[in-house]
């Protein structure tokens, strides 16, 4: 186990000259040891070039990765004694599913009792202890990406283990069964983990930090509350909540904002500069009130729809649309009706230049 | 239950008619020809001699054609001794990307691409040695060599030959088997610490089973029916060390012009071809299997 440092910035192709040329710009961050991390970003965020850079599979462009202080930049995985889970499941076909989980240890020659019983143990966790001698080529994917996780646990002495959106092949329901397993893994064993992916829910149910990711940049690193409450840059506001946050462009001058038509006081604890600004707000957060008051619109409703669990508003404040999030009792709405919507409250944000005023 | 709902349409047979004429012209009639010969006596144009089995029974007892036929499994066996681990070899060392395996694939193509009689001559030169470097070179080395003279130099002549035309063969298959494995099995090989020979002999091998059976089938196959290159380099001497069973069948057939018992010969040589293909297929195939039996039982 280790905690792993990184201060590097890495690009593919040789000399690059502006930031589009880097898969991952220049980025300082730590991984705390025994630590659950999720990278969570879009396609093409760079998050599985950070990840091949921990394991050692890419040597960065610029710049160096340490465990615990120890500089492994040009290490192999093994050497780093790193763990990793790749998207599509890796099996070796010709093995048995035991021989499949023994593999990493028979390569660094661990006694074969040993590894006997630590096969037993993983095969157990991941319920799969029925299956051990039959061939490993036989068996469905999800089945296959369990061996491919176990291959990845089977170690229990590794520096990290690494997922590489390891779920994305497996069927829905025994996803949440799997990342539930992962988790009361990571409290059993206490091993770092670091887990890749595209999808907000499994980096938040995972995770207890959670580093978002947008073009080679990490944008905001926190806890899922965190993520939500205060977005440290835009795009996480925007890709981290279903629908996300709410961005209205403003103008700020002393003390009161002006958007869409109306000009609204500002907090007196908030200090934003004067000049161009986006307010930002979540869905859950835009309140109905019965009233105007301060920090209050009038919209008119564009849509609504009920969700089962509740009902999502569309609105329309002189031609810049708003959602809210409504509790689904409320049934007295109508297209087209004339609402008040409060803006400005506790949870509201305001970013300039995409980032936000603390 | 699914057949009570076909429906039963007997004109679809008229669908399957062109390739029934296609297969009959292509190899029934011909093969019909050669079973017809096989058991008359054709004495003159106008007469013929039912023999029945009696052709078969000669063929059978053909002294010469035993020791062709056991020439011919040695020369086999060493082409797929040889030629399948060295071209495996080639594919492995070959660069993946790039132009310079563009380059390595043409010129390991390149004598795929030349006709089997001006192999012949080529190694019927190469070998010479007053004029052929391969020749001149053994003779400066201080080996006797001539392919002309020496059985044993005429028959390692013949399988170098068949070694130089036909390993790019393997080595294009082995590699296009090797680029079709993806990448995360050799990152997650790396991961698992796995040693190059575990690399090669846990994932490369068994991704490479499908294109080695369809090569080792080829080579057998086509090393089983060689002809042409002995032919034009040796001739089949000297005396018959380099007689291979289709030329000890065209010295029968036209040399000779025992059309009956070329006849039998060649149905028993297409039924050796076949049985040694299956068998091969059959051992090949389920090599993978038997190996996770036995370690499952470990």
């Amino acid at each position: 186990m280790a905690r792993i440092e990184l201060d590097l910035a890495h690009a593919y192709a040789p000399n690059p000259s502006q930031d589009t040329d880097y898969a991952l710009l220049p980025l300082k961050m730590q991984f705390d040891d025994g630590g659950a991390y999720a990278l969570l970003g879009p396609s093409g965020c760079g998050k599985t070039t950070m990840l091949n850079i921990m394991s050692g599979l890419l040597v960065p462009s610029q710049g160096k990765v340490l465990f615990d202080g120890q500089d492994v930049t040009r290490h192999s995985p093994q050497q780093r004694n790193i763990a990793q889970v790749f998207q599509f499941p890796v099996i070796y076909d010709t093995m048995t599913v035991a021989d499949n989980l023994a593999f990493p240890l028979r390569n660094r020659k661990m006694p074969e009792d040993q590894i006997r019983k630590r096969v037993g143990e993983i095969a157990e966790m991941l319920e799969m202890s029925g299956q051990l001698n039959q061939r490993a080529a036989g068996l469905a994917a999800d089945a296959k990406q369990k061996i491919s996780l176990g291959r990845g646990l089977v170690r229990s002495d590794v520096s990290a283990v690494l997922f590489d959106e390891p779920l994305t092949v497996i069927d829905p329901h025994l996803k949440w069964q799997l990342r539930r397993k992962l988790k009361q893994i990571h409290h059993e064993l206490k091993l770092t983990l670091i887990y890749v992916t595209h999808d907000q829910v499994e980096a938040l149910t995972f995770a207890d930090q959670i580093v978002v990711m947008t073009r080679g940049r990490a944008v905001q690193v926190g806890s899922a509350d965190a993520l939500f409450e205060r977005p440290a840059h835009s795009f996480v506001g925007n890709f981290i909540g279903s629908p996300g946050m709410n961005f209205l462009p403003g103008t700020v001058t002393s003390g009161s904002i002006a958007l869409a038509g109306h000009d609204l006081p500002l907090p007196a604890d908030v200090r934003v500069p004067d000049g161009p600004v986006k307010l930002g707000i979540r869905p859950e957060y835009v309140a109905l009130q019965a009233r105007a008051g301060a920090g209050t619109v009038t919209a008119r409703v564009q849509r609504l729809q009920d969700i089962g669990t509740h009902l999502m508003l569309t609105a329309d404040i002189n031609g810049v649309p708003v959602k809210a999030r409504l509790a689904p009792e409320i049934l007295d709405l109508n297209v087209g009706d004339s609402v008040t919507l409060q803006l400005i409250g506790p949870h509201t944000c305001f970013y300039v230049n995409e980032e936000l005023v603390p | 239950m699914n057949d009570m709902n076909k429906p039963v349409n007997q004109k679809a047979w008229f669908l399957i008619l062109p390739v029934i004429i296609c297969v009959a012209f292509s190899a029934i009639i011909p093969l019909m020809t050669v079973v017809n010969y096989s058991v008359q006596d054709i004495i003159s144009p106008e007469r013929r001699v039912f023999v029945g089995t009696e052709w078969f029974v000669a063929v059978m007892r053909d002294e010469e054609l035993h020791s062709a036929l056991l020439r011919q499994i040695i020369f086999s066996c060493s082409v797929l001794a040889i030629e399948i681990p060295l071209g495996i070899l080639l594919a492995l060392s070959m660069p993946a990307q790039g132009w310079k395996s563009s380059a390595v694939l043409v010129v390991v193509a390149l004598s795929l691409l030349i006709p089997w009689n001006v192999v012949g001559t080529i190694w019927q030169i190469f070998g010479r040695s007053d004029i052929g470097l391969f020749g001149v070179t053994l003779t400066r080395l201080g080996i006797d060599y001539s392919y002309t003279g020496n059985a044993t130099h005429a028959w390692l002549t013949v399988l170098l030959m068949d070694v130089w035309h036909w390993t790019p063969l393997v080595a294009l298959l082995g590699f296009a088997g090797l680029r079709s494995i993806p990448d995360a099995y050799y990152q997650a090989a790396r991961i698992d610490g796995a040693s190059k020979f575990a690399v090669f002999r846990y994932i490369q091998l068994p991704k490479m089973r499908g294109v080695l059976v369809i090569a080792v089938l080829l080579r057998f196959m086509d090393s089983f029916m060689i002809y042409t290159e002995p032919f034009v380099l040796t001739g089949g001497g000297p005396g018959n060390a380099t007689t291979f069973l289709s030329q000890y069948l065209t010295q029968k057939a036209v040399g000779q012009f025992d059309l009956g018992p070329a006849a039998a010969f060649s149905l028993i040589y297409f039924l050796i071809i076949l049985l040694l293909s299956f068998i091969l297929y059959n051992w090949m195939q389920s090599v993978g299997t038997q190996n996770t039996q036995e370690s499952g039982h470990a």
